[in-house]
């Protein structure tokens, strides 16, 4: 399912950027749809801030090009500078400028300083009012409220997000998520976001591309990466997992947990991936399951699972019905996910 | 090119002006009739380098055991007045060394208000040196000291530790590097030790600078002059050498706490004790050679007959035109250096800020060499050198631009910190929002350096106000600056020009306090901002 051009907003391809030694990108390819937002997820040093700054104008790649609204920024001979890309950017400290009021701040990417699209985008981010103050005066959130609105303003063709939730505490982040989708999902803007967070990933963003080591190894819809993982790395990375081996073979997967239905093409010793929340234990005297412990977290529990082969399993399930640790449960497996050979976990 | 311009401009002023008159005195010293220089140097002057020596070791110690209490008061006390008895204790380190040597005189000099003349002494010598230097034990250490967490000491004395016990074992190790760094400065002050030495020493009691000086005005020996600024060199690169060295082995990390988390009231009766001597040592130390200036220029009377003498050439002109002239030249080559050391420093600034690598660690350090070299040396070095390849060695520029390379460093010092930072993070949001560099640097650093440049421009201009050592080499004898005009009065026989100096002086005083404490006000307020 090939997109048409004008459907992308950003289109990186084949870049690559070292600094020293270290590969920073290695031929990294990404296409940012137009209206979405895009997480890019991966662990710190893998490159997503680089790619990033690749895309704003602050670093130039080694090769590689990218384009902007169908527009080359990047190529053989092109390197548009950062003020001439036409993109926005939140960055994880903010960056409001401390001697400029929060009118000042919104109104510098606006060669007019029209006071009237200020007080929209202010009205547009739940500030309303506050032009006069000085950003040192604002909670965290209400800077990065500010930050949002001065990157929304000059109306930029896509908007850059550097870990923009990485400053704040539990609670504010939680919010801050909420309304920073809701603001840029009805700004209709391209937004392209950084973070190591998966749930910030998951629950921020239209589509998800995981990065690993300088390249990006998976792109989808959120419930598709973290069901569908593309290898036990992306599995582990986005998600709690538990892994064993199996042996496939045409429509079944043996493990030691019995056998599965195989929903995969492969065949011969295969990885077999499961979630917590996909295995339920039933209690039953005669099980050959004994739990080893529990977690309770009050909205859920995990429940340690021991197998009579010494294999542990972790079980994440609603608050009720309480286990005894020894207690014995036989397990329901909803679901799994097969890799083609054998687990290095 | 702009960049070409960045690094060159500073980099022609401090080769021609700096690296290249050195390097002449040098060259002089070692090459001039195979040496004679130095055997004329290291013969003669023997008596000399040992009192340069001892003075220095005798004037750091005595500095710090009387500064020591008040570090720790002004550390750790909190009392009505701090801020002003802090203030006093400033002053007297700014104060140009000729204006604290005529303060001495008045006050124990041979007319001096306490009846005993010391003039000439080396008690003389060694209480003006503690009156200047105390400053710099008190704001070193006693900002680390109160900075320091007090429960390390109470957690030394819970676990039986005696007062003395605790402290040395505990505060004083703690307190180490900034015991060290304190010394080393009052070391380096001391040790090239001139206008001080020079006015209150009488014919005994001669620095290496004032040899340098004497060498170079009374007989006019410069190859001697040289050899002994070779001297001078020679021991306050080891001193750095020593002390960097020391730094290196000694940094350990220390958790410190908010001043206003340690200062305490004075309660016990032990506590108001110590520091009611504390401030009234102070007082009287600091605070009492002062007083005694002002309130002497104005005579018996009080009169301004001395300061209205300033303007009078007629009566007893020597050489030289009515003093009040050498206000007026003083203020307009404050000017001149001013600019020549905001422009020149500024741009070595923005190399050492914002150039990565070694290019700019080697500049950074070829700047801060003026610091580590005595003001007559430079004089010296201008008075060798600057004859080619044209004569400059006359020139009235030469003053302001002597007044600028001992100003640069502090220029330096003081806008590298507020460039560096500036976040990258500002500039980058700039350059997003559609601004071009230039554009950039000016709405993101500009407002934040401009800070910087105006507290390096107050400090160049009272350096350039108080500066003696290099001036008195350069300076034309119908041209004087106030420290210049002021020795030479002090040099003339009679009350009435004693009177003159006074006067002078305390103008001196009063404008170069001002500077100072405007420069704090200013710097104060930036903190709480950003």
């Amino acid at each position: 399912m090939t997109q048409r051009s004008d459907d992308i907003a950003i289109h990186a391809h084949g870049l690559t950027k070292r600094f020293g030694e270290r590969v920073a990108l290695d031929r990294f390819e990404l296409d940012v749809p137009k209206g979405q937002i895009l997480a890019l997820l991966g662990p710190s040093g893998c490159g997503k801030t680089t790619a990033l700054r690749v895309i704003a104008g602050f670093e130039s790649p080694d090769t590689g090009s990218i384009s902007i609204s169908g527009r080359e920024v990047v190529g053989l001979n092109v390197d548009v500078p950062a003020h001439k890309r036409r993109v926005g950017m939140v960055f994880q400290d903010y960056a409001l400028f401390p001697h400029l009021s929060v009118g000042g701040n919104v109104g510098y990417g606006l060669a007019t300083k029209d006071p009237q699209r200020i007080a929209e985008v202010l009205e547009f981010v739940g500030m309303a009012g506050y032009e006069s103050h000085m950003p040192h005066r604002l909670s965290g959130g209400e800077q990065q409220r500010v930050a949002l609105a001065r990157a929304l303003a000059p109306r930029p063709d896509v908007i850059l997000l550097d870990e923009p939730f990485s400053n704040l505490d539990a609670p504010q982040r939680d919010r801050m998520r909420r309304e920073v989708r809701s603001i840029l999902t009805s700004a209709d803007a391209t937004a392209l976001f950084v973070t190591h967070d998966q749930e910030e990933a998951f629950s921020v963003a239209d589509v998800v591309a995981v990065m690993r080591e300088g390249a990006v190894v998976q792109v989808g819809s959120p419930d598709v990466v973290y069901g569908h993982p593309v290898d036990a790395w992306v599995a582990d990375f986005v998600g709690e997992s538990v892994f064993i081996a199996g042996h496939a073979a045409v429509g079944m997967v043996e493990t030691s947990l019995g056998s599965f239905p195989n929903p995969s093409e492969h065949r011969g010793r295969v990885t077999v991936m499961i979630r917590p929340e996909w295995v339920h234990p039933i209690p039953d005297q005669d099980g050959a399951v004994s739990v080893a412990g529990r977690e309770f977290y009050g909205h859920d529990q995990l429940v340690y699972l021991d197998m009579p082969d010494g294999l542990r399993l972790r079980s994440r399930i609603g608050p009720t019905p309480l286990f005894r640790t020894g207690e014995r449960v036989s397990l329901a497996i909803d679901e799994i996910v097969v890799f083609p050979g054998a687990s290095s976990n | 090119m702009k960049r070409l311009a960045l690094i060159g401009i500073p980099l022609a002023f401090l080769g021609y002006f700096f690296v290249y008159p050195i390097a002449s005195i040098l060259w002089l010293g070692i090459s001039e009739d195979g040496g004679r220089g130095f055997r004329e140097a290291l013969g003669g002057s023997w008596d000399v380098a040992w009192f340069t020596l001892w003075q220095a070791v005798v004037s750091t110690v005595v500095t710090l055991v009387v500064a020591m209490p008040g570090a720790y008061v002004l550390g750790r006390f909190d009392f009505p007045g701090k801020s002003f008895v802090r203030a006093i204790v400033t002053v007297p380190f700014v104060l140009p060394t000729v204006v604290v040597g005529t303060a001495f005189l008045a006050l124990i000099g041979p007319s001096g208000v306490l009846g005993v003349d010391l003039d000439g002494t080396i008690w003389a010598i060694l209480l003006a040196h503690v009156f200047f230097n105390y400053a710099v034990i008190v704001r070193t250490v006693g900002g680390l000291w109160a900075n320091l967490d007090p429960r390390l000491t109470e957690a030394a004395r819970m676990l039986g530790a005696s007062r003395w016990r605790a402290f040395t074992r505990v505060t004083l190790p703690l307190l180490r590097p900034a015991i060290a760094a304190a010394s080393s400065i009052v070391f380096l002050f001391t040790f090239s030790s001139f206008g001080v030495v020079l006015i209150l020493g009488g014919l005994r009691h001669r620095t290496l600078e004032v040899e340098i000086w004497r060498q170079t005005t009374a007989f006019l020996d410069l190859p001697v002059a040289a050899a002994l600024a070779i001297l001078q060199l020679v021991g306050v690169g080891a001193i750095l050498f020593a002390y960097s060295r020391y730094q290196e082995r000694r940094s350990v990390q220390m958790q410190l706490r908010a001043r206003s988390e340690t200062t305490i009231r004075p309660t016990t009766a032990r506590q108001r004790l110590l520091v009611g001597a504390n401030v009234a040592i102070m007082t009287v130390l600091l605070g009492g050679p002062m007083v005694v200036l002002a309130v002497r220029s104005l005579g018996d009377g009080p009169s301004f007959a001395n300061y209205a003498a300033l303007a009078d050439a007629g009566r007893r002109s020597v050489s030289f035109v009515p003093p009040v002239e050498a206000v007026r030249n003083s203020v307009l080559i404050a000017f001149a250096a001013t600019a020549i050391a905001l422009i020149v420093g500024g741009l070595a600034a923005g190399v050492v800020a914002y150039r990565r690598g070694r290019v700019s660690q080697w500049f950074d350090a070829l700047l801060m060499l003026p610091l580590g070299t005595s003001a007559v040396t430079i004089g010296l070095g201008f008075l060798i050198a600057l004859d080619t390849p044209i004569d400059l060695r006359t020139s009235l520029a030469l003053v302001p631009i002597a007044h600028a390379l001992v100003a640069i460093p502090l220029v330096v010092r003081t806008t590298v910190p507020v460039m560096r930072s500036v976040r990258t993070t500002l500039r980058e949001a700039a350059a997003v929002l559609g601004a071009s560099p230039a554009r950039a640097w000016r709405a993101v650093d500009l407002p934040l350096v401009s800070r910087a440049l105006v507290v390096g421009a107050g400090f160049a201009f009272a350096i350039s106000l108080g500066e003696f050592g290099a001036t008195s080499f350069i300076a034309r004898p119908d041209t004087p600056t106030m420290p210049v005009a002021i020795f030479r009065l002090l040099d003339q026989p009679g009350t009435a020009s004693f009177g003159s100096a006074m006067a002078m002086s305390t103008i001196l005083m009063v404008v170069t306090a001002a500077a100072i404490v405007a420069i704090e006000r200013f710097r104060v307020a930036d903190l709480g901002e950003f």
